[in-house]
C-alpha cells in the first residue's frame, strides 16, 4: 500500500470509509513524516498529542457512522491561525510566547468535521512576503530543488503550507491570500491553492494583515480535495461582519469535468514585460486544454490592471498599520525591556521595534505615511478609487458573459532563497502581479499545477471566477487539472 | 517623492517603532523607492470614481445590542507580558 501520508483527501476518505485504514494510523504517518522534515521548516509548532487524541475521536466517529467528508483527514494550519492552547504568532517575534484562548472560526469548522491538528506552519511575517523569508522562524524550504541543488523558496506566504503539502508532510493545509499568498506558492510547489471569494470564509482569529483583502483557503493535492476543504471551511459567521450570509454549497458536487460553452477569456493585459517564453507557453498550453474540453476562449481586455500593484502596496499597508497597532506589548506577546525612566511610548516604540520584523516595520510605517495628514487622499483615496476602476473591469468582463479568467499564477517558477535583493522591497512586491488584482476586487482564484519549467520545476495556472462561484471555478479548474495530468512530485532530499 | 531624513523619523514616530539615528537615511531611501512605485497611480483618470470600502455590495450586518460576552478576566490577562490584580500593568502614565 502507498505510504498513508501521500494520500489525497479524497482517497483518504474512501479508506478510512471502508475500514481499509483508521485516523490514528493516517496520523502516524504524517507525524513520521514531520519528524523526518525538519530540512524544510514547513512545521514550526508540532502538536502530536493534540492529533493523536483527534485522530482517536474521529476512529470513534467513523465507527458510530457519523463521518463527515473531513473526518480523520490530518492538516497542517498556518501559524496565523489561532488555535486554542496552541502558540499563533503569524511568524511574529512580537507574538512569541501567545497561545489564544480562542478558536479561529476556520479551525473551529474543520474540528467540527473531525479533522486531525498535526501543528503549525510556517509563513512571512504577518503573512507579509512573497519568499517566506520573512519569518522570525527563519524561511520555509521548498522540497522541489533546483538542478544546481539550491535550496528553493516555497513561495509566500503560505510558504509553511505549500512545502507541507507538496512533502506529504499532511493531506491538505490552510493557507491565507492577501495578495497571492495562496496561489503564489501553490503554484511554486506543483499543488493546488484555492483563494475563495472575500466574504466566503470567516476571518474571526485568523491575525489580521489587510483586512478588505484576507481570506482564507485551502492548499491541497488535487482540485477535488480544495473543493472538499472549502467546504468544511466555509461558513457563515456572526463574529464577523464581513462573511457573506450564504448557505455553503456542495461543492464537490459541482466538479463533473464538464465545461462546454463556458466562457474563459484570455486577459491581454497580463501578458508582461520579460515574461520568460516558458510561462507564455503554458498560459497557451492551458488555453488550449480548455479549449479542447469544449470551451470557448475569448480575448479579453482589463485595463486598470498594471496599477493593481501599486494600489494594492497603498491599500494594504494602510490597512496593516491600523491593525498593527494592537501590538503594543501591553495585552499580549512581547514587551521590550525598558530603561530607568522609559515611559509609554518608549514602551511601544520598542517594543515594536524589536517585536517586528524590516518588512513589516517597512509596510506599517508606509501605511502610516499614506494615512497622514496631507497624504490620504493623495496616495489612500487614490488607490481606492483606481481599487473600484480595477473591480469594474472585472465586473465589465463578467457582464459580457466571460465565465472565467486564465492566466499564469506567478511570473516565473520557484527562485533561490536569498536571491532577493534584500535591499529593493519593490522587486520582490512585483511577483504578486497576476495575483493581486482578484483579491483587491474580491474574486475567488485558483492555482493548478499545469507544468515544469525546463529545470523540471512545477509551473501554475490560474483560474479566476465569478464571485460566489466557486463550484464553477473549480469545476474549470477540475477540467484543467486533468487535462494537464500533473502527477510529478520532487525527489525525497529532506 | 522623496522622503527626507527628517520625514522619515516622524513617520518612524507616527508608526510608533524606533529608528537607530544612523539607520533613518537607508529608511527615508526604502520608503521614498515604494513611493516612487506608487507615483504610477497619479497617471489613472479617477475623476468621479468613488473611493471602494468594500468588496462585495453588502450592508453591514446589524447584530442586537445586547452583552454576547465577557467575564472571562483572566483569560483576557493570560498572555499578558505584565498583569497584576485584575489588571494590565504598563509604565507611569501621569506623573
Amino acid at each position: 500500500m502507498t505510504e498513508l501520508n501521500t494520500l489525497t483527501i479524497a482517497a483518504a476518505r474512501e479508506a478510512l470509509a471502508k475500514g481499509e485504514v483508521t485516523a490514528a494510523e493516517l496520523t502516524e504517518a504524517c507525524l513520521s513524516a514531520i519528524d523526518a522534515s525538519g530540512a524544510l521548516n514547513a512545521f514550526v509548532h508540532n502538536t502530536p498529542e493534540m492529533a493523536r487524541e483527534m485522530a482517536v475521536a474521529a476512529d470513534e466517529r467513523i465507527r458510530q457512522g457519523r463521518a463527515a467528508p473531513m473526518t480523520g483527514i490530518p492538516l497542517g494550519i498556518k501559524d496565523v491561525f489561532c488555535v486554542r492552547g496552541v502558540p499563533s504568532q503569524a511568524a511574529s517575534r512580537i507574538l512569541s510566547g501567545f497561545k489564544p484562548e480562542y478558536e479561529s472560526t476556520v479551525t473551529q469548522n474543520l474540528w467540527n468535521a473531525g479533522a486531525v491538528m498535526l501543528g503549525k506552519l510556517n509563513q512571512d511575517e504577518f503573512a507579509m512576503g512573497s519568499a517566506n523569508e520573512t519569518s522570525c522562524y527563519g524561511p520555509a524550504v521548498n522540497p522541489w530543488k533546483a538542478a544546481n541543488g539550491a535550496p528553493l523558496t516555497p513561495g509566500g506566504s503560505s510558504g509553511g503550507s505549500a512545502a507541507a503539502v507538496a512533502a506529504d508532510l499532511c493531506l491538505a493545509a490552510t493557507g491565507t491570500d492577501t495578495g497571492g499568498s495562496i496561489r503564489q506558492p501553490a503554484a511554486f510547489t506543483g499543488t493546488v491553492g484555492l483563494k475563495p471569494t472575500y466574504g466566503r470564509v470567516s476571518r474571526w482569529g485568523v491575525i489580521a494583515y489587510a483586512s478588505s483583502l484576507d481570506q482564507a483557503g485551502p492548499m491541497t493535492k488535487t482540485v477535488r480535495d480544495a473543493a472538499i476543504m472549502l467546504g468544511a471551511m466555509a461558513s457563515s459567521d456572526p463574529a464577523d461582519s464581513t462573511c457573506a450570509d450564504l448557505p455553503v454549497p456542495d461543492f464537490e458536487a459541482a466538479l463533473t469535468g464538464d465545461i462546454r460553452g463556458k466562457r474563459i477569456g484570455i486577459p491581454r493585459e497580463y501578458r508582461v514585460d520579460g515574461m520568460p517564453d516558458e510561462i507564455d507557453a503554458l498560459w497557451h498550453k492551458g488555453a488550449e486544454m480548455l479549449r479542447d474540453a469544449g470551451a470557448e476562449i475569448v480575448d479579453i481586455s482589463l485595463p486598470h490592471t498594471k496599477y493593481a500593484l501599486p494600489a494594492y502596496y497603498v491599500i494594504a499597508p494602510a490597512e496593516a498599520s491600523s491593525n498593527l497597532a494592537r501590538y503594543d506589548g501591553v495585552r499580549f506577546g512581547h514587551r521590550a525591556k525598558l530603561a530607568q525612566g522609559d515611559g509609554i511610548t518608549e514602551m511601544y516604540e520598542k517594543t515594536r521595534a524589536e517585536g517586528f520584523g524590516p518588512e513589516v516595520q517597512r509596510r506599517i510605517m508606509i501605511g502610516a505615511y499614506v494615512l497622514s495628514a496631507g497624504f490620504y487622499d493623495a496616495y489612500y483615496n487614490r488607490a481606492r478609487k483606481v481599487r473600484a476602476l480595477i473591480k469594474r473591469d472585472f465586473d465589465t468582463a463578467f457582464a459580457e458573459g466571460i465565465d472565467s479568467i486564465l492566466a499564469p499564477a506567478t511570473p516565473s517558477a520557484a527562485f533561490p532563497l536569498g536571491s532577493t535583493a534584500q535591499d529593493d522591497p519593490v522587486a520582490m512586491y512585483l511577483n504578486d502581479v497576476f495575483t493581486v488584482t482578484l483579491n483587491l476586487a474580491g474574486l475567488p482564484g485558483i492555482a493548478v499545477p499545469v507544468g515544469q519549467d525546463k529545470a523540471g520545476l512545477p509551473l501554475g495556472l490560474q483560474l479566476i471566477g465569478r464571485p460566489f462561484e466557486e463550484g464553477d471555478l473549480l469545476n474549470q479548474a477540475h477540467a484543467l487539472e486533468r487535462a494537464a495530468g500533473f502527477v510529478a512530485k520532487p525527489e525525497r532530499w529532506w | 517623492m522623496s522622503i527626507t531624513k527628517d520625514e522619515a523619523r516622524k513617520v518612524a514616530h507616527l508608526a510608533r517603532v524606533a529608528v537607530d539615528e544612523a539607520d533613518l537615511p537607508a529608511l527615508a531611501r526604502d520608503l521614498s523607492g515604494i513611493l516612487d512605485f506608487m507615483e504610477q497611480l497619479n497617471e489613472v483618470d479617477v475623476e468621479g470614481v468613488e473611493p471602494m470600502t468594500g468588496v462585495t455590495p453588502m450592508r453591514l450586518k446589524r447584530r442586537e445590542d445586547v452583552v454576547t460576552t465577557g467575564g472571562m478576566p483572566e483569560k483576557i490577562l493570560s498572555n499578558a507580558p505584565d498583569a497584576r490584580e485584575g489588571f494590565f500593568a504598563v509604565p507611569k502614565v501621569v506623573e
